[in-house]
């Protein structure tokens, strides 16, 4: 059974501090023309859902609400499929508790 | 940025990197340990249970200014369906003893406390860096780190790779591979805030008696995983987990897993009224004996998540981080004190003790689960509970069906279920894995 669509990632993420380290996005999606299965699967995966499809059937990526978990890298690094770093020292979530 | 020469660097301020750094400091070696986050801790997520033996060899004083949260003296084990639960429970008083054995902790807050016993034992912390590189000789020898603080490559006779169970330095280097989509588990949790007595009367505690709650069943619905539930003293810790591969091949959602545990029938009354003030995600290392990397080599050495040293079953991890960060630690003491250069063959001690701790002779014992538990998803986690659920019920109501008739039909519901045959080696698989 799939997920109820309802879930709204978006009010958990506001619990949580960032710092983002504006036009410097820590992951970056290889262009393509048609995603494969494993960039498919980052649009439910990923934690914070920063994963979307856009209106040309690309699949993009918004890191401004990345938990840093690795999921994505796990899945999608070695195809190439994204190219994934830590970002900068200091910046990205900010956990209080953890 | 820092023109010095270090005895060693460590890579992270979590838990192995912490233990490591201390124990360098306090026998005299020069120390640089560096962390991403703001703090140590500002980046680390943990359940969090704290196992205080392990913290003990390091600091065996902790108890008198550790940020600790409760002591447990409770523990349950649930088996889920959609509607039910059939718990094991095990309370003792014997737990309230004076120097408790585990306790709850939140990390961010547990780890700037480590971190500042580092800083005092004398090791340089430098927050707020990302490592970006290794520094590799022509011989591929490890001979220091570049961290993104303007150009800064800084030297060292030994790196100690502390960088958690996503780490990239390893990878980028060539000592290990990325983890692998079915030897990690991704955990999503939230941070429930009552009030003090809220606690205390949901979950029958007095003091700083605390408890913990570990779920399985149709909550990962088929998926390798497991909810958790654990007691602070004024929040609860709330999560699940299940196998990264296992998302990938679902198109299950964490938070749709993480809101259906919430609104368990067990689990919904514990935490209403509760106000949520953090969600966070993170992996845990889950391959066990067979996802262990090469340990050491030319210059360097890698502990605790990084080098997949987490007991699954047990829910083991910190302790185990902390452990191999000691013992790495003091191998590279020893060679040192020898005068010694830092070769693979020198720092192979580090993997010999290792081995004959609990950390590597655990990890052994239970060499076949995950696969195991990977590859029977949908039975251990779907299909038991489910039957098992069901026999509790049938078990316990009254309904006028003579208990023969009734014993026979939950036996052929099992049988339905899996076959005799698959039963039965389901059981021997479970005992040969656990043995
Ligand atoms: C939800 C959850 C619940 C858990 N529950 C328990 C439990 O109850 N009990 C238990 O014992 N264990 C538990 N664990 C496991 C435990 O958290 C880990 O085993 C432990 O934190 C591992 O310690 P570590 O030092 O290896 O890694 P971490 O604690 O992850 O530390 C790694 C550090 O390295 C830093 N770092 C990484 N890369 C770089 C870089 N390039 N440059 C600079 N810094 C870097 C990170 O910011 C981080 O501070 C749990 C884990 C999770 C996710
Ligand atoms: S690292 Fe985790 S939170 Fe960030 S984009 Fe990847 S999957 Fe999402």
């Amino acid at each position: 059974m799939p997920s109820e669509p309802s879930q709204r990632v978006e009010d958990k993420l506001f619990y949580n501090r960032y710092l983002v380290d504006s036009g410097r996005a820590h992951i970056k999606v290889r262009p393509h023309t048609t995603p494969s299965s494993r960039l498919l699967s980052m649009l439910k995966a990923c934690p914070a859902r920063c994963y979307e499809l856009n209106d040309k059937g690309h699949v993009e990526v918004t890191v401004d609400g990345c938990m840093e978990c690795g999921t994505c890298r796990v899945i999608c690094a070695e195809s190439g499929d994204i190219e994934w770093s830590y970002p900068r020292g200091g910046f990205g979530v900010l956990f209080k508790f953890g | 940025m820092i023109e010095e020469r270090f005895d060693a660097i460590v890579v992270g301020a979590g838990m192995g990197g912490n233990a490591a750094a201390l124990t360098m400091a306090e026998r005299g070696l020069k120390v640089l340990q560096l962390e991403r986050g703001e703090y140590s801790g500002s980046k680390n997520v943990q359940g969090a249970i704290l196992y205080a033996d392990m913290l003990e060899k390091l600091i065996p004083n902790f108890r008198e200014d550790a940020p600790l949260e409760r002591h447990l003296v409770e523990q349950r084990f649930w088996i889920v369906d959609e509607c039910s639960h059939t718990g094991l429970h095990y309370r003792s008083d014997d737990f309230n003893e004076e120097k408790p054995n585990r306790y709850t902790i939140i990390r961010a807050q547990f780890d700037k406390w480590f971190s500042e016993k580092v800083r005092e034992a004398g090791a340089t912390v430098l927050c707020e860096t990302t490592v970006t590189e290794l520094l590799q000789d022509s011989h591929g020898r490890v001979v220091g780190v570049r961290t993104d603080r303007n150009g800064g490559e800084i030297h060292a006779d030994v790196v100690v790779l502390a960088e958690g169970v996503n780490g990239v330095l390893g990878t980028r280097a060539g000592l290990r591979g990325r983890p692998e989509p079915d030897k990690v588990a991704l955990a999503v949790k939230e941070m429930h805030f009552l009030s003090r007595e809220t606690i205390d009367a949901r979950f029958n505690l007095k003091g700083d008696e605390g408890l913990v709650i570990e779920a399985a069943g149709t909550i990962s619905r088929g998926m390798t995983g497991m909810g958790f539930i654990y007691s602070n003293k004024e929040c609860i810790s709330l999560g699940i987990g299940c196998l990264v591969a296992d998302f990938q091949r679902t198109g299950e959602t964490p938070y749709g897993l993480l809101e259906g545990f919430k609104r368990h029938p067990s689990v919904a009354p514990l935490i209403e009224g509760s106000e949520v003030k953090e969600y966070s995600a993170h992996l845990i290392p889950e391959g066990g004996y067979k996802a262990i990397p090469q340990l050491c080599g030319e210059g360097w050495v890698v502990v605790g998540d990084a080098a997949q040293l987490n007991n699954a079953i047990h829910r083991e991890g910190s302790n185990l981080a902390m452990t191999s960060g000691r013992i790495a630690a003091e191998a590279i003491c020893l060679i040192k004190s020898r005068k010694d250069p830092m070769t693979a063959k020198n720092l192979s001690l580090y993997k010999k003790l290792l081995n004959d701790s609990f950390v590597i002779k655990d990890l052994k014992k239970y060499k076949d689960m995950p696969a195991l538990l990977h590859t029977h998803s949908q039975n251990f986690f779907l299909t038991y509970p489910q039957l098992f659920s069901k026999a509790m019920q049938d078990y316990v109501r009254v309904d006028g069906t003579p208990k023969l008739e009734r014993e026979k039909l939950m036996l052929n519901s099992f049988i339905k279920a899996r076959s005799w045959s698959g039963l039965f080696s389901d059981a021997l698989r479970i005992a040969r894995a656990w043995r």
